[in-house]
């Protein structure tokens, strides 16, 4: 099957408005026979859900969550961009666009990018309408700041909740869809695969996570909003319940799969502090404006911060990145502290942790406050306490977090931090409908690859979960659908439900019999460990091919001697955990497989093997500008098909920060 | 709650207002209750205040009303207690406003019995008679001496030691039902909020010392 | 930070589901670490439990960082533990000592049956919301987003009762089972700003009146609502809210 990414004809500009203007449409009185069935209620799938029902559409909505307003967009800290050009600083749509496919090292579309940047202003008019409360300047207007190095300030954000309020937004929004009755809602609900019939997606099985009692939807379209797959590495940013599941099982029904390597480590995270711990928490990228990172020059230093004298610190991205310094993107700080570490100049029990020291920010602010305050002769007390003020309002509720978790004062004693998982790149592949190969399944969101090519920008992720749910889907559903509008509702009893719910509870099933002797969560914790040493920051050949024995190895053992305790039909956790596992075990093989293919280093993808000579990144255009796009084939084997990528506007050169 | 509450505490102020009356014999030891008896008579005899006195039942029947709705749909809003509940804030006269109430309740009953039946039911079957005062009031009618009844009752030191208690829940009951009252009808701001709880607390402070030292004053003969 | 190891006493409240009748399970758990989080804690404890074949203690947690509002335990007595503005997910095993006992209920309120040991239901929140926490704007009706300038202080007083994360600890920890807190911080953030104008009265009636349709208990002034409140949520949220309440109720028709 040849992969056609539907990109419209015509100048960039233009896609999207000729688009929409010859898009087919459905008339009100179909759209209420048309069911839809969305998939997750982060900003994504509450904003489409919503939006879906405002048009008429009958639609039904699941989370495994209790409420569909704890999905893990609330957990977004940052911001979100938008060309609006508020602060008259030269931006524009073209300028996002731009920066973010170069931000994604030229490895994403340019026809679905210049689209989520031509959208973007219209989210945050949406979201104030809404209610949302962003940032305010003393005359009434929103507030900007600049974020993630980019050079001008379109990002928009509600303290250090931006996620929250923008998830919230939308959750109330779809709360009133369920009111008015256009939207039914499903929670505690997880959908365990996708019936389709005639090749096209035409329902799910999901099953209740209260009463374990699996249940067969119908809908004339699924969509795909469940997020990212970041917990394949066990520890990771993402909440505990975040699963590849709704998509790994599309992936197994024919959807491919675009660039499952690509994945965002994000470097500024409270380091990993013993075995037990469960998930790694984010500090905001905006501490990297003002923290400068550090590591002992001297291996193994076991001295307290404090006491290591200036001139025995390493600033290692102030001497390797001179430009940008501290605020180089994400990917190349994250993979110069793991340089650093993995050198023996890690600091903190593990080893595995760099400083972020605030002490010279506190004293700059302080200096400039006692000019401020006209006091001569300010003594170093005065200066440091007037200088911690202004860095508490600043970052005050990061600094009370990161106390709260490691017990030490920021102010005092240099944050410790690490990289870790924080988002995936990679997703099922969609075409500029959104739809995946399988007609009639969509994917929005993190569940898609589409947008941010091999490294995403900060403060990117709630604009594409928006744009795809706000403004995306509404269009380009309705050109899919409006053939549609003579399939009746299948009724549930149809051969393929019944077919699928077997092979559903059959696996079930199956996962309660074995019986063995390991814990769900210990397989987890095992595949962890794979993924971040072999597939993490820094990918070889070798470790790469190790991984994919030691993966198969692993989901062996795992159908063999899982224990998983309680029964079938009850509220059982174990039980959805090992399904979700299973997935991610086969997930985590086709991402080795992918990042083995791609030998080339780019974004978050970084083969050790294709580097310069001062270990920066090499990218190979000529060879790997195209998207991976895997199968699972009829024979059960992956199979990789490309889509090669167009780059007409934005050239693609190599990225430098020094 | 607030609106019955807020007419009760107004009550409170004039209610206490007259019984002060009562300390002129400090000032003037010939006073002998003289100038309390003249404004009980008064209040007594005015047709407002007695048409208020028909609200104040009303009101009083109305707070203990809603209290027991309140009481039982709170009640129902948990029925499986906490094994252990510990409060952070909430203070224990605000979670025993119930309780209070009711103590408030039952002292109010012996204290309508000893001042207000005889005052108003004076003589009638089984109700002890209240004393007539020698005292004659500007308009030449006897009046009652509620302040030889007072001194009557008070010389029992149980019962000062029930008026003092009674006092002292009421205390906790004001202290909490003040600001609260004012929360209730939305009444918070960053400005006054602090002003009006200060203001509860100097008022249940005022009243309630001014209350408790009736009995007492008598009962050591402070004032005679 | 000084790190150390304890042994503890656990009293959980275990139930199998909402038919069934629950009581306290005992266990012990040795060599915690202070640097654990408190849910890591009963991570330590399930793994056990799967690993001796018994049911692990359900309980509800996912983002792990304080901000979904899925944790929901009563640890020996307060409402998300012994630390101020804070989700339990977020207490750390230091604010305990060595031979410690430490009770862990769930959330107990008629609004939010248990559905399985520490798991409650709180659908009763999204049926509030339902009843008019939003703003009716359909996805494209919306003006530029500067079209409209907000005062500053009123869009930060917004923003501070919209932080709520939906726990339910101010039902928890309410000792009438109230849900003011909750509904008040709703209603607080849209009649602060002009977005909400329009729908303003009609909301404020609904959400109550599906609030006591829930079931939950009435508001006595207690406070402990704010003071639980992992995110701080302030009381003059309540007030205000009375006041629209009075307001809507006299001026609607």
């Amino acid at each position: 099957m040849g992969l056609d990414a539907k990109i419209p004809e015509g100048e960039l500009e233009k896609k999207w408005s000729d688009y929409k203007s010859h898009v087919k449409l459905v008339n009100p009185a179909n759209k209420r026979k048309l069911e839809i069935i969305v998939i997750g209620t982060g900003l994504a799938g509450a904003s489409a859900a919503a939006s879906l029902g405002e048009l008429g559409y009958k639609v039904k909505a699941f989370c495994f969550q209790d409420s569909p307003r704890r999905a893990h967009s609330i957990a977004a800290q940052g911001g979100i961009n938008a060309a609006k050009n508020y602060q008259n600083d030269g931006d524009s749509v073209f300028r996002l666009f731009y920066d973010t496919v170069k931000g994604g090292d030229y490895r994403s579309r340019e026809g679905n990018v210049y689209r989520l940047a031509e959208v973007s202003a219209a989210i945050i008019d949406q979201c104030v309408a809404q209610g949302v409360p962003f940032a305010r300047e003393y005359g009434g207007l929103l507030s900007n700041r600049s974020f993630g190095g980019t050079q001008v300030q379109r990002t928009f954000y509600a303290a250090g909740q931006t996620g929250q309020q923008l998830l919230l937004g939308a959750y109330s929004a779809l709360e009133r869809q369920i009111a008015l009755g256009n939207v039914k809602m499903y929670s505690r609900h997880e959908m365990l695969d996708v019936v389709t019939i005639d090749g096209k997606a035409r329902g799910i099985i999901a099953r209740d996570l209260v009463t374990g009692k699996l249940e067969r939807h119908f809908g004339h379209a699924v969509l795909l909003c469940s997020g990212g797959y970041g917990n394949v590495f066990y520890l990771s940013t993402n909440a505990m319940g975040s699963n590849v599941t709704a998509a790994w099982k599309a992936h197994k029904k024919g959807a491919y799969f675009g660039n499952p390597c690509f994945t965002q480590i994000h470097p500024t995270c409270i380091p990993v502090s013993g075995e037990y711990q469960s998930k790694l928490t984010l500090m905001s990228e905006s501490l990297r404006n003002d923290g400068r990172i550090w590591v002992p020059k001297k291996k193994s230093d076991n001295r307290k911060p404090t006491d290591i004298p200036e001139d025995e610190r390493d600033y290692y991205l102030e001497r390797r990145y001179p430009a940008f310094g501290n605020l180089v993107p994400r990917d190349v700080a994250s993979r110069a502290a793991k340089e650093r570490c993995d050198e023996g100049y890690g600091v903190g029990t593990t080893k595995l942790a760099v400083y972020l020291d605030f002490a010279d920010a506190i004293k700059r602010y302080g200096l400039i406050e006692v000019g401020k305050h006209n006091i001569e002769n300010a003594d170093e007390a005065t200066i440091i306490k007037l200088g911690r003020e202004v860095v508490e309002e600043k970052y005050g509720n990061l600094f009370e977090m990161y106390e709260k978790i490691t017990g030490e004062n920021p102010y005092e004693i240099p944050m410790r931090i690490y990289p870790a998982v924080h988002y995936t790149m990679g997703g099922l592949w969609v075409d500029y409908e959104l739809m995946t190969t399988v007609p009639g399944l969509y994917a929005l969101g993190e569940a898609n690859f589409s947008d941010h090519g091999a490294n995403r920008l900060g403060a990117s992720a709630l604009m594409q979960g928006l744009a795809d749910g706000y403004f995306v889907i509404p269009y380009t559903l309705g050109n899919y659908l409006a053939d549609e509008i003579r399939t009746p509702s299948i009724p549930v009893t149809h051969p393929a439900f019944e077919q699928t719910e077997n092979e559903v509870r059959l696996r079930i099933e199956k996962l309660m019999s074995i019986k063995g002797t390991e814990s769900v969560e210990s397989f987890h914790k095992r595949l962890g460990i794979i993924m971040w040493d072999k597939c993490g920051m820094a990918r070889n050949e070798e470790g790469l091919k190790t991984a994919i024995e030691e993966i198969k190895q692993l989901k062996n053992e795992f159908w063999s001697n899982v224990r998983i305790p309680g029964e079938i039909n009850e509220m059982n956790f174990e039980l959805d955990k090992a399904g979700r596992v299973a997935d991610f075990i086969e997930l985590g093989e086709l991402m080795c497989m992918d990042a083995l293919n791609r030998k080339e280093s780019c974004g978050g993808h970084f083969r050790e093997e294709m580097q310069t000579e001062e270990g920066e990144a090499k990218r190979d255009d000529s060879n790997y500008s195209y998207v991976a796009a895997w199968e699972y084939n009829e024979k059960g084997e992956e199979e990789m098909h490309k889509e090669k990528l167009h780059f007409d506007i934005v050239h693609p050169s190599q990225r430098s920060y020094k | 709650m607030g609106l019955t509450g807020f007419f009760l505490i107004t009550f409170l102020i004039v209610h206490c207002t007259l019984n002060s009356m009562i300390f002129f014999d400090l000032y003037d030891p010939n006073d002998n209750g003289q100038t309390f008896n003249h404004w009980a008579h008064l209040f007594g005899t005015n047709f407002f205040i007695r048409a208020m006195e028909y609200g104040l039942f009303v009101g009083l029947l109305l707070h203990i009303v809603q209290g027991l709705i309140l009481w039982s749909q709170n009640k129902n809003a948990r029925p499986i207690k906490y094994k252990v509940s510990k409060y952070r804030e909430g203070k224990w006269y605000s979670r025993s406003m119930g309780l209070l109430g009711t103590l408030i309740l039952l002292f109010l009953i012996l204290h309508l019995y000893h001042f207000w039946t005889p005052s108003r039911f004076g003589g009638m079957a089984g109700i002890h008679k209240l004393q007539e005062t020698t005292l004659v009031d500007y308009n030449n009618q006897q009046v009652h001496d509620l302040y030889a009844e007072m001194k009557i009752v008070f010389q029992y030191p149980g019962a000062v030691i029930v008026y003092a208690l009674g006092v002292f829940a009421l205390a906790w009951h004001l202290l909490h039902g003040f600001q609260s009252a004012f929360q209730t009808f939305g009444i918070n701001h960053k400005k006054y909020t602090p002003l009006i709880k200060g203001l509860g607390v100097f008022y249940t402070v005022v009243i309630c010392t001014l209350f408790a030292l009736m009995p007492i004053a008598i009962y050591l003969k402070w004032i005679n | 930070m000084e790190h150390y190891n304890m042994n503890l006493k656990l009293k959980v409240w275990r139930q199998k589901n909402a038919e069934a009748k629950g009581k306290f399970e005992t266990f012990e758990v040795e060599n915690i670490s202070s640097e654990m989080s408190f849910l890591e804690m009963f991570d330590v404890l399930n793994e056990r439990l799967v690993n001796e074949g018994k049911d692990p203690v359900a309980f509800d947690h996912d983002c792990r960082e304080g901000i979904c509002g899925s944790c929901s335990m009563y640890v020996n007595g307060k409402a998300h533990g012994p630390w101020e503005k804070n989700t339990v997910c977020q207490l750390h095993m230091r604010a305990f000592k060595d031979g410690d006992t430490i009770v862990v209920e769930p959330w107990r309120s008629v609004a939010f049956p248990v559905i399985k040991d520490l798991v409650v239901d709180r659908t009763a929140f999204d049926r509030i919301i339902q009843a008019g926490g939003y703003v009716s704007v359909n996805t494209g009706n919306a003006v530029d987003a500067n079209a409209l300038p907000i005062e500053k202080q009123k869009a930060d007083e917004s923003f501070f009762a919209a932080s709520c994360i939906g726990c339910g600890a101010c039902v928890a920890a309410c000792p009438n089972g109230a849900a003011m807190l909750f509904v008040s911080a709703k209603v607080s953030q849209l009649a602060l700003l002009p977005q909400g104008e329009p729908e303003r009265k009609t909301r404020v009636l609904n959400m109550v009146t599906q609030m006591d349709k829930e079931g939950f208990g009435n508001c006595t002034n207690i406070y402990e609502c704010e003071a639980v409140c992992p995110k701080g949520i302030s009381v003059s949220n309540i007030a205000r809210m009375n006041r629209e309440y009075f307001g809507a109720g006299t001026t609607a028709e």
